[in-house]
């Protein structure tokens, strides 16, 4: 699944570590998620759209 | 978003310190358990069983822990501690019943000990859980 969290946290200014204390997950979570290794769950993909104010199919598509 | 940074990595340390506690207690009251009616109360059956008890109830305190440490963590360090856990208690039974085997055919010259099944179980899940942190890095 690809994913919009890095380009997006780079318009939001924040860090890695910055957006895994905001959703609650480690940072190595957020860094497996960006580079495609790890899908993550729908809650955790609706605090990510929620955090980011974007529908969730705007920041994750199937590749 | 400091603090809440900090509250989740101090629940976390909370709960890897408490799970060391309760497993360092069980070590400990094993080993009393264990070698305690072989060197100081041998025979004594009253102590060996209130010491396999005590250590039996400290033991069940260091599952609830360890569950409660699963629970605690996120998601993709759960996954990754779950697939450790299928790997070693496969490699647990099918590696233990192997060797069981290769006792009771006389393949192997000593006896097949559950403290070698044990070993063989905590270091599978020790590589396992090291080659699953290294896949999501």
């Amino acid at each position: 699944m690809k994913n919009k969290i890095k380009v997006l946290r780079a318009e939001h200014n924040m860090t890695q570590a910055e957006l895994a204390a905001e959703v609650e997950v480690s940072r190595q979570t957020i860094n497996a998620i960006e580079t495609g290794k790890f899908d993550p769950s729908l809650p955790l993909a609706f605090k990510i759209s929620r955090l980011f104010e974007m529908p969730i199919e705007d920041i994750f598509q199937n590749e | 978003m400091e603090t809440k940074q900090n509250s989740w990595k101090d629940a976390s340390k909370k709960n890897i310190r408490q799970l060391a506690y309760w497993t360092g207690g069980w070590v400990v009251t094993m080993a009393i358990a264990s070698f305690g009616q072989k060197y100081f109360w041998e025979g004594n059956t009253v102590l060996s069983i209130i010491f396999i008890f005590i250590a039996t109830l400290v033991g069940i305190g260091m599952i609830l822990m360890n569950r409660k440490y699963i629970n605690s963590l996120d998601e993709m360090q759960r996954k990754v501690h779950i697939e450790a856990m299928a790997i070693a208690l496969g490699v647990g039974v099918v590696g233990g019943l192997s060797y069981s085997l290769l006792d009771q055919a006389n393949v192997i010259g000593f006896d097949a000990e559950i403290a070698d099944l044990v070993m063989l179980i905590g270091i599978t899940y020790l590589i396992a859980t090291f080659v699953g942190n290294n896949k999501y890095r």
